[in-house]
């Protein structure tokens, strides 16, 4: 798939492509995803918004120059950012690509890096030259504020111009917690919000630290998601609740919403309000427990966003996904085309109960799609 | 209409934004705010102003920034968010008379019409929008309260009074932007409205009319407990 070039949250011209739990494929514009949801249904995004999480700077024993780029934190909690794990190249930024980046120089525990107007030491390594743990110096206002003022999104080589905050802040993005953005709520304006409530699909947020989608090297990105926290407000679960009670589906806006329901689900306790720590990895093997659909970005093969749809349609469905999106020229990374995958009725696929549910499933996506070319899976 | 004494316990839980909060209305607000136990974070222009405030106000986070700066906005923000995890009333307080001394509209530099639009109608513009996502968030999450936007206006916004071209026309703009948004949020349970605080003892009014006799001026102190009493009545009013 070619790579969407520039940042434009919502191209006139943006695709999506449906794929229904039965299998189905069908092409339409992005414009007309409210169509695809139905009364009773429940969209829940992502208001993360997102940190200028690219620092540039020196390391200061070697005076080599570097570009940190912030990965993760253990909580949400808007004082306690001293420590965060982080991603160091060396020199050059985000016009090379992160797989030729060359690597910092040599990092030690105790090292200092001077970042702008914030200082940062090196807690420790985290079993890879290219990981750290590293702790700011200076109150949390301090702390924030050198962000604020000195670091830019991270950005990657398929997007030349460079990238402002409002490029990288979905129209729902609340608390700065994003080391990348959660970039399938990209599609989110005022307008789509309006139009769902007036079709009666209820609206809600969580939110999740989305973490970095890549680092250029292999070693790290087979670690790739980081453990992510999230929030879980109680008028969330209260909309899951509902949106179940009355039949309608939950509709996940992206892999990190997915993620952070679907753990919270996976807790001994079940969905309840409150932070938690999403550190599992969702793949074909996954028993998807609250989220029905998911809208999300095109993703390519071996990423872990990719793994992620795997839970929900079968790897035959995805490839004959993949070659719509390839044949149809939908375009990929953040600022590309978007899916809408219903989580295929395979589960249990024996029980008749299920059946009868796949039956549905199909029975209530088939009716909206008249207007537009449906494909037959066995003939793409 | 809610007085500040009996709904104190409504207040203290609130996270408010003020803009100008070093000097004028924005100063008095920021102190009643927290006096009330409110959580408040303030921006101004002047670094050391800033810190000046943050310092007397222990428990208040002072962000340096100029809204009139398109570059400024988002960093604003995030550290407003950051500072108070969330975002219950924005208050875009800071304004620019525009030409000092006052001139004729024909007199006006365009530039400083420019500079008064800037600063009294897009930059509420541009710091509200990039607000609207934590405000609509906290509107969702306390089904009993609403998010709230407080545009300082003037009676200048309505009154064509001579010499006050820049600032009235910014000001004129500014109210008819909160009327509009405030309809197109209502299903948002975000309210925009308007205060006028009335002619205050302030720099700004200094500024003005120099030669003003400050003891016929309101004190900025008495026009914040009137838009404490407004946040207060527009916040806990349930939805419609």
């Amino acid at each position: 798939m070619k790579a969407a070039h520039h940042p434009i949250q919502r191209p006139r011209d943006a695709k999506l492509l449906v794929v229904d739990a039965a299998g189905m494929l069908q092409l339409a514009p992005r414009a007309e995803l409210a169509n695809f949801l139905t009364r009773g249904d429940l969209l829940v995004a992502n208001d993360a918004a997102t940190l200028p999480a690219s620092l540039s700077g020196l390391h200061l024993r070697s005076g080599a120059p570097i570009e940190v780029r912030l990965a993760g934190r253990r909580t949400l909690a808007v004082d306690d950012l001293r420590e965060f794990s982080a991603i160091v190249f060396g020199a050059g930024d985000h016009r090379t690509r992160t797989e030729d980046r060359s690597p910092p120089p040599p990092l030690r525990a105790g090292d200092t890096l001077a970042l702008g107007p914030l200082r940062a030491r090196v807690l420790r390594m985290l079993d890879h030259p290219r990981l750290v743990a590293l702790a700011f110096d200076g109150t949390p206002d301090e702390i924030w504020a050198g962000i604020a003022r000195h670091g830019k999104p991270v950005q990657y080589a398929h997007v030349t111009e460079p990238l402002a905050l409002w490029d990288v802040w979905t129209r729902v993005a609340a608390l700065p917690v994003a080391f990348e953005p959660p970039s399938a709520g990209f599609l989110l304006d005022w307008r789509l919000l309006h139009a769902l409530a007036e079709r009666g699909v209820e609206f809600a947020t969580l939110t999740h630290a989305a973490g970095l989608s890549s680092t250029g090297d292999p070693a790290l990105d087979a670690r790739l998601p980081f453990d992510e926290p999230y929030r879980l407000p109680q008028a969330t679960v209260d909309a899951i609740e509902r949106a179940r009670r009355r039949g309608g589906r939950v509709i996940a806006l992206g892999t990190t919403v997915t993620r952070a329901l679907e753990h919270a689900a996976s807790q001994p306790h079940a969905l309840r309000a409150g932070d938690g720590l999403a550190d599992q990895r969702l793949g074909a093997a996954s028993t998807l427990r609250v989220v029905d659909a998911i809208v999300s970005g095109t993703h390519e093969p071996g990423t872990s966003h990719y793994e992620l749809l795997r839970a929900f349609a079968h790897d035959d469905v995805l490839a004959r996904a993949d070659a719509v999106l390839l044949a149809n020229g939908y375009r990929t990374h953040e600022f590309g085309d978007s899916v809408l995958i219903a989580r295929a009725a395979r589960q249990c696929a024996s029980s008749a109960a299920i059946e009868a549910e796949y039956r549905d499933a199909c029975a209530k996506v088939r009716p909206a799609v008249d207007r537009h070319a449906v494909l037959d899976p066995e003939r793409v | 209409m809610t007085t500040p004494s009996s709904s104190s316990s409504t207040l203290s839980p609130l996270r408010v934004a003020v803009t100008g909060g070093t000097s004028g209305l924005g100063l008095a607000l920021v102190r009643a705010l927290h006096a009330r136990g409110a959580q408040v974070a303030f921006v101004a222009r002047d670094a050391r102003r800033v810190q000046r405030v943050a310092d007397e106000l222990p428990g208040t986070h002072g962000i340096v920034g100029d809204i009139a700066d398109k570059l400024d906005t988002h960093r604003i923000a995030l550290q407003l968010n950051a500072a108070l995890g969330g975002l219950d009333v924005l208050v875009n307080n800071a304004s620019s008379l525009g030409p000092v001394p006052l001139a004729l509209l024909a007199d006006t530099d365009c530039e400083d019409l420019e500079s008064a639009l800037a600063a009294n109608l897009v930059g509420p513009f541009r710091l509200t929008k990039a607000l609207l996502g934590s405000l609509a968030t906290r509107a969702r999450a306390r089904p009993e309260a609403r998010a709230l936007v407080v545009n300082i206006s003037s009676d200048a916004a309505v009154t064509p009074y001579a010499g006050w071209g820049a600032y009235g026309a910014s000001k004129a703009a500014l109210l008819h932007l909160s009327r509009i948004w405030n309809e197109e949020l209502a299903e948002h349970r975000v309210r925009v409205v308007s205060f006028d605080p009335g002619d205050m003892d302030t720099p700004l009014h200094a500024q003005a009319v120099p030669d003003a006799d400050p003891a016929t001026l309101k004190k900025p102190a008495d026009a914040a407990r009137e838009l404490l009493a407004l946040i207060d009545a527009e916040v806990t009013r349930t939805a419609a």
